[in-house]
Parts: C-alpha cells; sequence; structure tokens
C-alpha cells in the first residue's frame, strides 16, 4: 500500500492512499460532523455535512479520497458557516419538532445542531404534510422526519440485501420509498429486520409503540454485523 | 349610553384573558365577559400523529401541568390498547398525580393567589406578589416554596425532569422507582406535612365564613371523579354531578361515556368552548370542577387527617360551598390530602415493583381518558384508524368546564364593586381574582410578576372609545 504525507488543519499526517479524507481525519482524531455516513455502509456524500476545505474548494470529506501533499482545513470560517446553513436547510425542509419526537435525546440531527451552534432557522420552513405510514406491524415512518440520508436504502441494500428501501423522485418532493411506492406494509420484499429502524439518524423511522425521548435505535449495529462477518 | 370596561391582561394565570364589563347608561355593570384570546389548534394538529406520541404531544399543552395531560393522554391509549396496566405502574402514575396536585396547588396559592388576600387586595401591585410575600412573611413564603419544590421533585424523580416528563405512556410507564428515590419521598414528607399543617391553620384563622365571601357565592352544579362509597379520587373514579345543596344529579356514570351528559357550546367573543351538562342546557347547564368541585361531590377524603380538615371546613359552611373563595381553602385541603395518599402509596411494597408496563397493539379504535388535573376533570378523547394513527381528538380541560361559572363570578364582583362608572385598581383585582380563585390555565407561560399592566377601555356603545385607564 502507498504511503502518502498531507496535512490536515496544518498537522503533519502520514497515512494509506484510498482513504477517504473523512477515515484520516477520524483516525487522527480530528472531528469532522457527518450524517450521511455510517461505518460499515458505503458513503454516497449525501447529506454534505462533511464539508472540508482542499485547496480553497469545498469537497466532502467522506467520498473524498486523501493524495499525497493535500493540504485539508476543517474547521474555516467558509466549512463552518456552509455547514450550518445545511443543516439550517435541513431543518427547515422537514418538520422537526424534538418534544415530542422519538428520538429526543438521541437525535443525530439534534447532535448536529447543538455541536454546530445552530440557534435559529434562516430560512423560511417548508412544513411539508406527509402522511405517518404505519402500516408496517413493527415500525412506522414519518417522512416528515426524513433527512434523506439514505442509510436506510443502503443498510436494506448492502446489508440485509432485501432492496426494500429506495429513493423516488427529485428535488424537494424526494423521498423515500418502499418497494414500488406502496404502504410499507405491503412491501412483499420486506424481510422486518429493522435495520433500517437502527440506522435512521432521526425518528423518521422507529419502532411503533415507542413514546417520546425513548430512543430504541443502535446504528453501531451495522459496523458490529459486518465485523463478525469478516471474522467468519 | 352603554359603556365597556376591558381588563387586559388578567395577571398572575396561566396564560392570556381579557374581561369586558359593560356598563348601561348610569354607569352600573350590565354585563361582563370572560374572554380567552388564545388559539392553540392542538385537537386539529394532533390528526395525523401517532398514539404513542400522544402523551409527549399534549404534554406541550401546557408547562404548568403537562403531568396532567400525560397521563389523560396515556389512559386513552391505553382504552385503546385495551391493556389493564401492572398494579405498579398504576401507583406510579397515582404518585405523579399527588406530586402534580402538590406543585400546582402550592404554586396557584403561594405563588399566585396569596399575595392578593395575605398582603391586601388594595395593597401595592409592584409589591403584591410572592415577592412581597416574601417581604411580609419570610416564613410561609420559604415553606410554600419548598412545598412546591417537594412536588416538583416527585414528577422529576419518577419522569426524570420536572416540565414534561417523558414517562407516562400507553400501557403503564417506562421505568420503575428506584429504592432510592422512594426513601428520598419518605424522608421529605413529613415536612411537608407539617407545612401544610400550618398552613391551614393561618388560612382559617385569617378568614371566617365571611370573610370567604369577597369573590362572590353562587349556585352551581358541581362535577368531578369519586371512588366507591363516594370518597375523593384523583386518578380512576366514576362521574358525580351534585346540585349546590349535595343532593345527587349524577352519580356511577362511566367516564369513558362522557358525551352522554357533556356537551361544548361555542360563542364567537372567546376561544374558551362552554361545557355544559346536557339535561340541563345551556348556559342552565353550569357546573364547577376543580377543587371546591372535587370536595363537594365527594364524601370524604379517606385517609385521617384531611377528613378531619374537611369536616372542619364543612362546619364553617353548608355541605357543599358555594363561595368562590373556597377554591382557596379547598385548594389547601387537597394538598393534605395528596400528602397522606403518598404516605398510603409508598407504605405499599408493591410500588417498587419492576414491571410497570404492558405492550399491546391497536385493540381498539376509540378511547377515553379522565383523571382528574389539579384544576379540575381533565379529559382527552382519541379516535384511531387501525395502524394507531389519530384520526380525532377531543380535550375537555379543566378551565373550560369552569368557564361558565368564571363568567358568573366575574359578572358578580364587577355589579358588587362597580358602581356608577367608578372604577379603581383595587376594584378591578378583585374581578381578577374571581378569575384567579379558579386557578385557570390558560395554556401559556406568562407571568407578570411585580407588575399588573392592566389597560381598562371604557367603550360607548357605538364603539367608540370614551377614556382609557393604564396601570403601569
Amino acid at each position: 500500500m502507498e504511503t502518502i504525507k498531507l496535512k490536515i488543519d496544518g498537522r503533519d499526517i502520514t497515512t494509506e492512499a484510498g482513504k477517504t479524507i473523512l477515515e484520516v481525519a477520524t483516525e487522527n482524531g480530528i472531528r469532522i460532523p457527518t450524517l450521511c455516513h455510517l461505518d460499515g455502509l458505503e458513503d454516497v456524500g449525501a447529506c454534505r455535512l462533511c464539508i472540508v476545505d482542499v485547496h480553497g474548494q469545498l469537497v466532502t470529506s467522506c467520498t473524498t479520497q486523501v493524495a499525497a501533499d493535500m493540504e485539508v482545513l476543517t474547521q474555516t470560517k467558509t466549512v463552518k458557516e456552509y455547514r450550518r446553513m445545511i443543516l439550517e436547510l435541513l431543518f427547515a425542509e422537514g418538520n422537526h419538532v424534538c418534544s415530542f419526537c422519538v428520538s429526543n435525546g438521541g437525535c443525530e440531527l439534534q447532535d448536529l445542531a447543538c455541536e454546530l451552534e445552530m440557534h435559529s432557522v434562516r430560512v423560511p420552513y417548508a412544513y411539508p404534510r406527509n402522511r405517518i405510514d404505519a402500516t408496517h406491524p413493527q415500525f412506522l415512518i414519518d417522512r416528515d422526519r426524513c433527512v434523506l440520508c439514505g442509510r436506510c436504502v443502503r443498510v436494506c441494500a448492502e446489508v440485509e440485501g432485501a432492496h426494500t428501501w429506495g429513493f423516488a423522485e427529485r428535488g424537494s418532493a424526494a423521498r423515500v420509498i418502499t418497494d414500488l411506492a406502496v404502504d410499507w406494509g405491503a412491501a412483499e420484499s420486506c424481510t422486518s429486520c429493522g435495520k433500517c429502524v437502527d440506522v435512521c439518524p432521526t425518528g423518521a423511522i422507529v419502532f411503533k409503540g415507542a413514546s417520546n425521548a425513548e430512543i430504541l435505535k443502535d446504528p453501531d449495529l451495522v459496523a458490529r454485523l459486518i465485523e463478525r462477518r469478516e471474522h467468519e | 349610553m352603554e359603556k365597556q370596561i376591558h381588563i387586559e391582561p388578567v395577571t398572575r394565570i396561566e396564560g392570556h384573558a381579557k374581561i369586558t364589563v359593560f356598563l348601561d347608561d348610569s354607569g352600573d355593570v350590565k354585563d361582563a365577559q370572560f374572554h380567552v384570546t388564545e388559539l392553540r389548534g392542538f385537537e386539529k394538529f394532533c390528526e395525523g400523529r401517532t398514539l404513542w406520541e400522544m402523551p409527549g404531544l399534549t404534554a406541550r399543552i401546557c408547562g404548568i401541568c403537562p403531568v396532567s395531560h400525560i397521563l389523560a393522554s396515556a389512559k386513552a391509549a391505553d382504552a385503546i390498547l385495551a391493556v389493564r396496566i401492572p398494579k405498579t405502574g398504576e401507583m406510579l402514575r397515582r404518585m405523579m398525580n399527588l406530586g402534580q396536585f402538590i406543585q400546582s396547588h402550592a404554586l396557584s396559592f403561594f405563588y399566585l393567589s396569596a399575595p392578593d388576600f395575605l398582603l391586601g387586595w388594595d395593597f401595592d401591585p409592584a409589591l403584591r406578589n410572592v415577592v412581597g410575600l416574601v417581604q411580609a412573611n419570610p416564613d410561609l413564603a420559604r415553606k410554600g416554596i419548598r412545598l412546591r419544590a417537594f412536588g416538583q421533585e416527585v414528577i422529576s424523580r419518577l419522569g426524570g425532569k420536572r416540565v414534561h416528563p417523558s414517562w407516562a405512556v400507553p400501557g403503564g410507564v417506562n421505568a420503575p422507582l428506584s429504592v432510592e428515590d422512594h426513601q428520598w419521598f419518605l424522608d421529605n414528607l413529613p415536612e411537608c406535612k407539617d407545612t401544610i399543617r400550618e398552613t391551614i391553620d393561618l388560612f382559617k384563622t385569617s378568614f371566617d365564613c365571611e370573610a370567604r365571601g369577597v369573590l362572590g357565592e353562587f349556585d352551581s352544579m358541581y362535577m368531578g371523579l369519586v371512588a366507591p362509597g363516594g370518597k375523593w379520587e384523583h386518578y380512576e373514579g366514576l362521574i358525580r354531578i351534585v346540585e349546590q345543596d349535595g343532593s345527587i344529579v349524577v352519580d356511577g356514570h362511566d367516564p369513558a361515556r362522557y358525551s352522554d351528559i357533556i356537551h361544548e357550546a361555542s360563542e364567537p367573543w372567546t376561544y374558551l368552548k362552554f361545557p355544559h351538562y346536557v339535561p340541563r342546557g345551556y348556559p342552565d347547564g353550569m357546573y364547577r370542577v376543580g377543587p371546591l368541585g372535587r370536595v363537594n361531590v365527594c364524601e370524604s377524603f379517606g385517609t385521617p387527617e384531611a377528613d378531619a380538615a374537611l369536616e372542619e371546613f364543612r362546619a364553617t359552611a353548608s355541605r357543599c360551598s358555594g363561595k368562590v373563595f373556597d377554591y382557596h381553602y379547598t385548594r389547601l385541603l387537597e394538598i393534605l390530602a395528596s400528602i397522606e395518599r403518598m404516605e398510603v402509596l409508598l407504605a405499599d411494597e408493591r410500588i417498587l415493583d419492576p414491571r410497570v408496563r404492558a405492550e399491546a397493539g391497536i385493540n381498539q379504535l376509540e378511547g377515553v381518558g379522565i383523571h382528574e388535573a389539579p384544576r379540575g376533570t381533565l379529559i382527552h378523547h382519541y379516535k384511531v384508524d387501525e395502524n394507531g394513527i389519530i384520526e380525532k381528538a377531543n380535550f375537555i380541560v379543566s378551565t373550560g368546564h369552569n368557564n361558565l361559572a368564571m363568567n358568573c363570578a366575574v359578572k358578580q364582583i364587577a355589579k358588587k364593586y362597580i358602581s356608577k362608572g367608578n372604577v379603581t385598581e383595587g376594584i378591578l383585582n378583585r374581578i381578577e381574582g374571581g378569575i384567579r380563585a379558579y386557578d385557570p390555565c390558560l395554556s401559556c407561560s406568562v407571568h407578570a410578576v411585580g407588575q399588573m399592566p392592566i389597560q381598562v377601555s371604557i367603550v360607548d356603545t357605538e364603539g367608540k372609545l370614551q377614556r382609557t385607564l393604564t396601570q403601569e
């Protein structure tokens, strides 16, 4: 494996080629905020929150590989401002009312708002009104709380192999769907494994029967499953 | 020429309200209206949400009485799950409701109402509040504050936080009582009991039967839940309605069938509806709920000290008191009863059982949850689809039940204290006091401490402003 040298936030770092900026930063204890990234799943750069400055350009650190002599800045004023705006847009696009949400206190979007010091949202709220799909016997999805990170889509395809979840439409009409946009309870491909519930970063996909702040998610599940498979 | 006097806002109650006093040509009171000027919309925006969210969602109706909404909501959800919750779950819910009674009643008495009658109705408005009470009677104020803090701590220790605890859930509660918290309750109850004994003594020696007429007296029916044998009840029980003379109008009525006997009327001048007893019609079907309502409908509290205090109270009034001021008296009696009920619960070893929640799916499409909130009977009524999504929600809150009575009280006080258009601050405050006695929760968090921003507008029949009196 080729060894390369680069700088992150002024620190000289030696690492292996082929890794992403996010991987290298994390290995070296440098925190970059993420939302759609999840250890064990393929990175797609959907949320854009992990942007960093590379020679004056903003790139997603989860999908950009390190290169020799690369100079990465993770905390510039511009980077921070753009992350804040991305986060505000995510909040404005849905109905993220924490107070009665199942994931209150254990929500990655909420945690990011605290981390990035989002005190207010500067764009008008869209107030979407999507029907909650509670047709599955064990789980439900509230699309008003979905940030389109695609973790459910990826875990269902890459780990479970069921391919129940997918995306439909584009732009502001984009949404996650089950099978060919049928109710979840009618999606024949769903194995009811619940991995989508565990990896969903917000209160969008949850266990039925859970009340507010009863966080019952396990986002590390995927990494554990993959590690166990590699040991077989 | 007819004139109107507006009192806006009404201070030291939970939320916004406005009072309009209509004067006739000679400047005497012709009519009075109590307006609630907020629109919340909860019944509408709960539609489409999940049943499991409802306790947490409806808790947000109020920051003073969230526990009441959580419990009524959880009970309505229990009915839809068609489960009988574990005994310990019920005991713990009762425990939290009693904590809520103590904290809410102590807030109403010591912080909001006592400044009026312990400092004097005409006391400097800038100091006629809990700060003034601390200056005038630091010992009483300190004890009152600690009593409320105890109630808050009960809620916090059971539910994890003081306001909006997400703990009572459909099927029970989501965490059992720890041995440490159990001991803390036992250690701290005696001080609370001493405080309330002392406060009841002070109250009854300060105000004889005549003095308690200051906020008016009128006949109405009373409603509340009672346990078998007519005992005071706050969590379960059946609906009882009594007449002013104590005779029973309705007894043993299944709370789930509340709509057989209670309907809600609307008026164009207020957002608050007017629940009334159906057979008497509107507005004749006026009844009162809350501390006075519960005390008037019950035969006894079922605990020794509270029953002794109840007997003393009834000796100074008739079987059912019609005095608005007696809301304060009965509020104190209920704090004592709540403390004694807590002692009984804590002495039962089942309260430490870890089985506190029943799990179930949607087994019925409709459910009603009723219990007694500090301010009176609280009703949550849900209809869901087969997946547990709310299709219809109806809430009848305690302040709603008392709406007709509050209007009646305001009119009566206005007639007594306003004549020939003569309006002074002290008189206006008595009208406010008439409202405040019901401790109305208008679901907001507006408290005006140390000031009384009232604007009085006198308007003629054509809507022309004749005079404005403002108090900074």
